[in-house]
């Protein structure tokens, strides 16, 4: 009994064994070596998702594997050389514990970002020193605004987030802000605007949909066009960073992305502003100048 | 002769066979011990940096009202005071665990007591439901229906302690109310058939002589029920609003060690002060469950001497 | 008021509480499934996710859910079961038991999400696994090892001592009783253990988030060859489980039906724990009948 059982376990597990061997012998060995995995900012992840998707339905066997975890996991992962592209909504020079020297900035995409309110507050334009007045805390009902009698309420973006640095930076001109609530994704940040009444807080163009107000500042509107002329100044670059200069997989995968192919349909379709159509172009300190 | 005595004196087969059983059993224990250490090990070492190699004094960490860590303060220092995330999780949890108490014993005590036959066959199906629905669930059922009840009922933007209280005392009832039930069990039939023939009603029975004999038991369950609810992150973090500011009152955005923990974290850069402080609230969860474990410990060694 | 009286009002209110424990299940799971059931076609169930358009199904996250519940208890039972037997059937109470419990306790009260940032220090960045369904795999195992060990404790302690005299009066050695005597009859509670802890594993995300990672890549359901990166066998390649991918159509998704996929996510998920409970009664309450020959 005990020696058969012994047999039969044996057996089994020369037979798992031997389909193992057969199955690692007849893999599909073209497609081995050929995935790279890019991590970080989860406001380009739609666009890497979408992008790599495709690359690999242009490249069979090779795999782009794409996770989010915020811009700066993206940069210490790339720091590290753990991943092959590290994705982040701020440059590595602004982030804290990056050293950036070794780190090669590949810009794919433009995001604008606008605030939002909820949709019975009743405005649609404020101008900067409202927007810092609100945020700060000095305003505390839209009423004041000439909006409607509902008590303000901030939503803020988590601290860190690539979104928020870029919409204190340009929208509030550095002007700092009161301590009040956070949600770290966009999603959740909408949603909570929406319903909530007298909510106000700002997310990317792509996230800002009919279920909420958009806000136009000193008068401009929101809109593409005035981003690419840099009218709409509360926009910010979407970097995919290398570690060194890329090679392989990761190299054609970034010109793929940075190829007109790309730029002019995925980039647009999913809401961003491509590259090639912005008319000016902002560097670390915030200096403009303009292209052509 | 020679070999009968060698035989007997050999190892017999089934004295090998539980070494080797024995062997593998605690190999399996030690696994565990190890991965516990190594977590220990790897949340001190992180949470810890900011203490010896950012410099910031305990005090400051541990009193400190203002979190900001990208910003310096007054004194030169980074803002890193924990107490809004302290408080926070501290009122969330006891909150929860004082409405959860009555509901989770009075289940209990219906399932035990009242209505054992229904009360197994409904009740424990039920209960062990309320385990298995996954925490990114309640917290779109606390965005969803609980933050907008909060809002119209009792004002204010409703998200903060309350609605992280509604939500945590549903996560946290089945543990509650099995381990009390378990407790109950274990009353001696004898403790209820003394009292009954004594002429006491049933409601007599069992809050002057079956509960009081599970107290020690009841206690660790809402410990332990608090332990849980202290670890809780994605549907805490939902609902509380996230605001790491000290409470004025129940409806005021606020935040926990756990959700100011999950929220940054993939912000902040692996090694810096930010991300450093981020692990610092975790060594303070850590420490806080440890302390947990200690009181459930007491309370048992306390029961035990009755 | 005389002690009838009171005795009455008691059982009223007892009858009250378990009535609204009752109601407020009830209340979750219509709202879930009432929600989610618009979305429950089989085409949802089978088609692969859509990153910004509408009609995305679940199919890929389904089958990564299950596989990696697979391998998470293949990994974690043998060394839950191990360390149950040696907690209940050899250790002496002292001080290094007590320090080992309340190791096992405080693991399993530990945010999962340092449970998942450990996982992906270890195993995805200083290991090389990358974020692949193996790391994922431990990361559960982490997650589930405690609760696990503590439920096969109890069953184990819930056997009587006669069965070990007995076993030992007949001449058996501990390993021996316990692997003829007490483990059969203490299947049936393992068992339900084991499908209870794998309910909570289906359903954790944020372990996963840094592990098994965000995305699902397209696999080819007709190559079994686990060396193959498109197999859905491979255990090195990332997958996103359901628990996860609600989570991440609720913060970032962009798709115009995110909020139905959630919806529908959510009812899947919930069926499923369901269907882990009701499995779990029926095959132990059958396994028990079986093993204890006990009648009716």
């Amino acid at each position: 009994m005990n020696k058969r059982r012994i047999a039969g376990v044996a057996l089994f597990l020369i037979a798992i064994g031997g389909l193992l061997g057969l199955s690692y012998q007849t893999r599909n060995r073209s497609s081995a070596g050929g995935s790279i995995t890019t991590v970080g900012s989860t406001a380009l992840q739609p666009l890497v998702e979408a992008a790599g998707e495709q690359f690999s339905g242009d490249h069979l066997g090779v795999f782009i594997n794409v996770q989010g975890g915020g811009s700066g996991t993206g940069l210490s992962q790339i720091q590290e050389g753990a991943v092959a592209i590290g994705n982040s909504d701020v440059f590595a020079e602004e982030q804290s514990g990056i050293h950036s020297h070794n780190l090669v900035d590949h810009r794919v995409a433009v995001v604008g970002i606008v605030p939002i309110i909820n949709k019975k507050v009743g405005l649609k334009t404020l101008t900067t020193a409202q927007l810092q007045k609100v945020f700060d805390g000095t305003y505390t009902n839209w009423r004041e605004l000439g909006g409607k009698n509902v008590p303000i309420t901030i939503v803020n973006r988590a601290q860190g987030s690539g979104t928020r640095a870029t919409f204190e930076k340009w929208a509030l001109r550095g002007h700092r802000v009161k301590t009040a609530q956070e949600q770290d994704s966009s999603g959740m940040v909408r949603s909570i605007v929406s319903t909530t009444p007298g909510a106000i807080s700002y997310v990317a163009f792509s996230y800002a949909n009919k279920t909420v107000q958009k806000v136009a500042i000193n008068g401009v509107a929101p809109t593409n066009q005035n981003v690419t002329s840099n009218k709409w100044q509360v926009w910010s670059y979407e970097h995919m960073y290398t570690n060194g200069r890329p090679k392989g997989v990761a190299k054609s995968f970034l010109n793929y992305i940075e190829s007109p192919k790309i730029q002019s349909t995925l980039v647009r379709q999913l809401g961003y502003i491509s590259i090639s159509q912005m008319h000016v172009e902002r560097d670390v300190k915030g200096r403009v100048t303009v292209v052509r | 002769m020679d070999k009968i005595k060698e035989k007997l004196q050999q190892t017999s087969q089934a004295t090998r066979s539980e070494r080797r059983g024995r062997f593998i059993s605690f190999l399996a224990l030690i696994l565990i011990l190890v991965v516990v250490i190594a977590i220990f090990w790897f949340v001190a070492a992180k949470g810890l940096a900011t203490f010896f190699q950012n410099h910031i004094s305990v005090w400051d960490f541990l009193s400190g009202r203002t979190w900001d860590p990208s910003v310096k303060g007054a004194n030169g220092k980074p803002e890193v005071g924990a107490l809004p995330m302290i408080v926070g999780s501290f009122l969330i949890t006891l909150l929860s665990a004082l409405v959860a108490t009555p509901f989770a014993i009075g289940t209990a005590v219906f399932m035990n007591e009242i209505a054992p036959r229904n009360g197994a066959k409904i009740l424990q199906p039920v209960t062990e439901l309320l385990v298995g629905i996954p925490s990114v669930v309640y917290g779109f059922i606390g965005l969803s229906v609980v933050v907008p009840f909060v809002r119209h009922v009792f004002g204010g933007s409703g998200f903060g302690i309350l609605s992280g209280t509604f939500v945590l005392f549903v996560m946290i009832l089945p543990t509650v109310t099995s381990m009390t039930a378990d407790t109950l069990k274990s009353v001696p039939r004898y403790y209820r058939e003394a009292s009954l023939a004594l002429g006491a009603t049933r409601w007599q029975t069992i809050h002057k002589v079956v509960l009081r004999a599970a107290t020690p038991g009841i206690l660790t369950a809402i410990v332990f029920g608090m332990a849980r609810a202290f670890g809780e992150a994605l549907a805490v973090q939902m609902v509380v609003g996230n605001a790491t500011l000290l409470p004025h009152n129940l409806v005021s955005p606020s935040s926990t060690l756990t959700s100011v923990l999950t929220e940054g974290i993939g912000n902040t850069v692996m090694g810096s002060l930010q991300n450093n402080a981020l692990w610092s609230l975790a060594l303070v969860l850590l420490i806080m469950s440890l302390f947990f474990n200690v009181i459930i410990r007491i309370i048992g060694r306390k029961g035990e001497l009755r | 008021m005389n002690a009838k009286t009171a005795d009455k009002i008691a059982t009223a209110v007892f009858y009250a509480i378990a009535g609204s424990v009752i109601l407020i299940l009830a209340f979750l799971l219509g709202y879930i499934l009432i929600s989610g059931f618009p979305k429950l076609t089989w085409q949802f169930l089978t088609t692969p996710a859509k990153a910004f358009t509408a009609g995305g199904g679940i199919g890929i996250q389904l089958f990564n859910s299950f596989y990696l519940l697979l391998l998470a208890m293949l990994i974690s039972f043998p060394i839950a079961l191990g360390a149950g037997i040696y907690l209940n059937e050899y250790a002496k109470q002292n001080w290094l038991t007590t320090i080992i419990r309340t190791a096992i306790e405080i693991l399993s009260s530990l945010p999962s999400v340092v449970v998942g940032l450990f996982g992906f220090l270890l195993f995805v960045v200083h290991m090389k696994m990358g974020f692949s369904i193996l790391s994922g795999a431990l990361a559960l195992t982490f997650f589930n090892l405690p609760l696990l060990t503590r439920s096969i404790e109890g069953s184990l302690a819930a056997i009587p001592n006669l069965q070990r005299e007995a076993g030992l009066a007949l001449g058996l050695s501990r390993w021996e009783t316990v692997t003829h005597v007490i483990l059969p009859a203490a299947v049936p509670s393992i068992l339900t253990g084991v499908i209870l802890s794998a309910g909570r594993v289906f359903g954790e995300a944020a372990a996963l988030i840094y592990t098994s990672g965000q995305s699902a890549p397209a696999l080819n359901f007709g190559d079994w060859n686990p060396f193959n990166i498109s197999s859905p066998l491979n255990p090195m390649r990332p997958a996103e489980t359901l628990a996860v991918h609600i989570w991440k159509i609720n913060s970032e998704g962009i798709m115009p039906d995110a909020s139905a996929v959630s919806a529908g996510s959510s009812a899947v998920l919930v069926l499923a724990v369901l269907l882990f409970n009701f499995l779990a009664r029926w095959l132990g309450r059958r396994l028990y009948h079986r093993l204890t020959s006990a009648t009716n």
